[in-house]
């Protein structure tokens, strides 16, 4: 176990960016009933250019974040012009169906605000 | 040679939210060749669609529409309106329709007006899909014709065509049925002889309207211009401002992919749009395309009834109760199926749990370690009639009120109602049905166009 004065050092000295202060938009929307998409909107290119050629937001955090397996993903993919990157997944459910949580797919964004990065 | 722009004034992001009349003024003042607003949204979910009830309020948009149709047919201006009720089918173009008439009866107003049905009968969607014509759109389901027996509704998104049939026919008012999104804005401008691309795209801007700028706003108006190869937006309100990032940022909402955007008749290509800033709050746009498909294609959109909704909304403070949730719903659910065993009853039994997964459900990645002191319940029944859903609502509600769970401390009542009566009628329940491609060999065929003098 990593003594207190250890944890504090590393603290110190680490470069762990938060996505949340380095994005500004971070949001969730259904693409048609059947798709939900989210966005990820960074305030300066410098950062964006940085999670987009580290491959950050990929597959695999995806599945990890959505509780979800790889062949529910649709495309992950980069938009220079908007300094945003997008992932799109299957919705579990068509919204609407019995069952659904979030008709509108507008709150499904949590899970991206917590994520950090090692940059 | 500079060709003159091509001018659009769009009221509000979907019609009945409503603009201020300052921003109105400011995009008459710069002489549009149309106003035009979009009404429709598949996003309120199937009820919309299947009930042929419009989620927007009727004085909502009489108030929207009457700014729009006295200005327009007073400067001789068209006025368009896209996906009429919200969904743009049959009931919804009527429920519209009735409000323009009312409209110009009250101000002496007379025009030509053009209504695009965009409902389908479903003989021709099975003769259609016996031909191979319907292709489903990933991932939804392929279609049957059982599928299409069941389905109360079904609406087709028309593309640019006929708003330019009916505009070229001398209508003044065009109120269509389910048309794609940004084909309202653009259609006149392409019968203009402008540019497919280039139109699509500013359409795809415009329907939202001031979504785009910042501050966004959904009930705030916005002017596009096009030229030969380029397009302008611009706000209306001083207090807003367009950015290359914000209207780039608005070409994500609500798409699987940016860059290739489908629509009726083929995609609109971005991967060679550039977003200038021309002056603080004008943003430039050039080099978007459209590729036409081989076929053309529209888009269906179905909902089929499936029953009626009882809901009944509580909560728990219980820590005890909360970590057993599992179980005691299990045994609710149990209960409830052994009492009506006898009857030959089909329901559906549902409980949402607010404080664990009630957003987020499947996708929850914290559901099974939650945080929150304490749970609020919704219990939802869903069956063919709305007495049956009431009837199984209640069943579990007072099951699940005074269920004796393992460990239980307060054996007075599991559940907080904040209201009596604690059960509520919900109605009928749809769920989408169809959502599919239909190949056309003539863009206008299948939308027939009505005119009505006023």
């Amino acid at each position: 176990m990593a003594r207190p004065d250890d944890v504090a050092h590393r603290e110190r000295n680490s470069r762990v960016t938060k996505l949340i202060e380095i994005a500004s938009v971070i949001r969730s929307k259904n693409s048609g009933p059947y798709e939900l998409t989210l966005d990820i909107i960074f305030n300066e290119f410098y950062d964006y250019e940085q999670i987009k050629r580290g491959g950050f937001i990929n597959e695999d955090l995806i599945c990890k974040l959505y509780n979800v397996t790889p062949d529910k993903i649709i495309s992950i993919v980069a938009f220079d012009p908007a300094k945003a990157i997008k992932a799109t997944i299957k919705r579990p459910l068509c919204s609407g169906d019995l069952g659904e949580t979030d008709v509108y797919g507008a709150q499904q964004h949590a899970p991206l605000l917590d994520l950090e990065f090692d940059i | 040679m500079k060709i003159e722009e091509f001018r659009i004034l769009s009221t509000t992001a979907i019609l009945g939210y409503g603009f201020p009349i300052a921003s109105f003024e400011e995009g008459m003042k710069r002489n549009p060749h149309l106003i035009a607003v979009d009404a429709g949204s598949t996003d309120p979910g199937p009820y919309y669609l299947g009930a042929g009830v419009s989620f927007t309020d009727r004085d909502a948009v009489k108030r929207d529409l009457e700014i729009m149709i006295r200005a327009g047919v007073q400067r001789e201006i068209p006025v368009c309106i896209g996906t009429a009720g919200g969904s743009g089918g049959e009931p919804h173009l009527e429920w519209n329709r009735e409000i323009i008439e009312e409209i110009a009866r009250e101000n002496n107003l007379h025009f030509k007006l053009a209504v695009i049905h965009a409902e389908l009968p479903k003989d021709l969607i099975k003769q259609e899909l016996a031909a191979g014509r319907v292709i489903p759109l990933e991932p939804a389901p392929a279609l049957t014709v059982e599928a299409i027996d069941n389905t109360t509704r079904i609406v087709a998104q028309m593309g640019v065509q006929p708003f330019i049939e009916a505009h070229k026919n001398g209508a003044q008012v065009i109120l269509a049925g389910r048309a794609y999104d940004p084909a309202v804005f653009a259609a006149l401008a392409v019968s203009e002889g402008y540019d497919m691309g280039l139109a699509t795209h500013l359409g795809k801007i415009l329907e939202c309207a001031a979504i785009c700028a910042i501050p966004g706003s959904g009930s705030d108006c916005m002017f596009g211009y096009i030229g030969e190869d380029y397009f302008r937006v611009e706000p209306l309100s001083s207090a807003r401002k367009c950015t290359t990032v914000s209207v780039a940022a608005h070409t994500l909402y609500e798409k699987t992919d940016p860059c290739i955007l489908p629509g009726p008749g083929g995609h609109l290509d971005l991967t060679k749009t550039r977003f200038e800033q021309e002056t603080d709050n004008i943003v430039r746009v050039s080099g978007s395309r459209f590729i036409p498909s081989p076929t053309y294609t529209v888009k269906l959109e179905g909902a089929r009834k499936i029953g009626y909704r009882t809901v009944s909304i509580a909560g728990t403070r219980d820590p005890i109760m909360m970590k057993k949730i599992d179980d005691i719903i299990a045994g609710v659910k149990e209960r409830v199926a052994d009492n009506f065993r006898d009857k030959d009853i089909k329901y559906n039994l549902n409980f949402i749990i607010y404080g664990r997964d009630g957003v987020m459900g499947k996708l929850e990645p914290l559901r099974d370690s939650p945080q929150s002191h304490e749970f609020g319940i919704i219990i939802e029944a869903v069956a063919d009639t709305q007495e049956l859903a009431s009837t199984i609502c209640a069943t579990a509600r007072s099951t699940l009120l005074h269920y004796g769970y393992e460990g239980r401390r307060a054996t007075a009542g599991n559940l907080a109602f904040p209201y009596s009566p604690s059960d509520f009628k919900a109605g009928e329940v749809y769920e989408f049905s169809v959502y599919h491609l239909l190949m056309v060999d003539d863009p206008t065929s299948v939308f027939k166009i009505e005119y009505i003098k006023l």
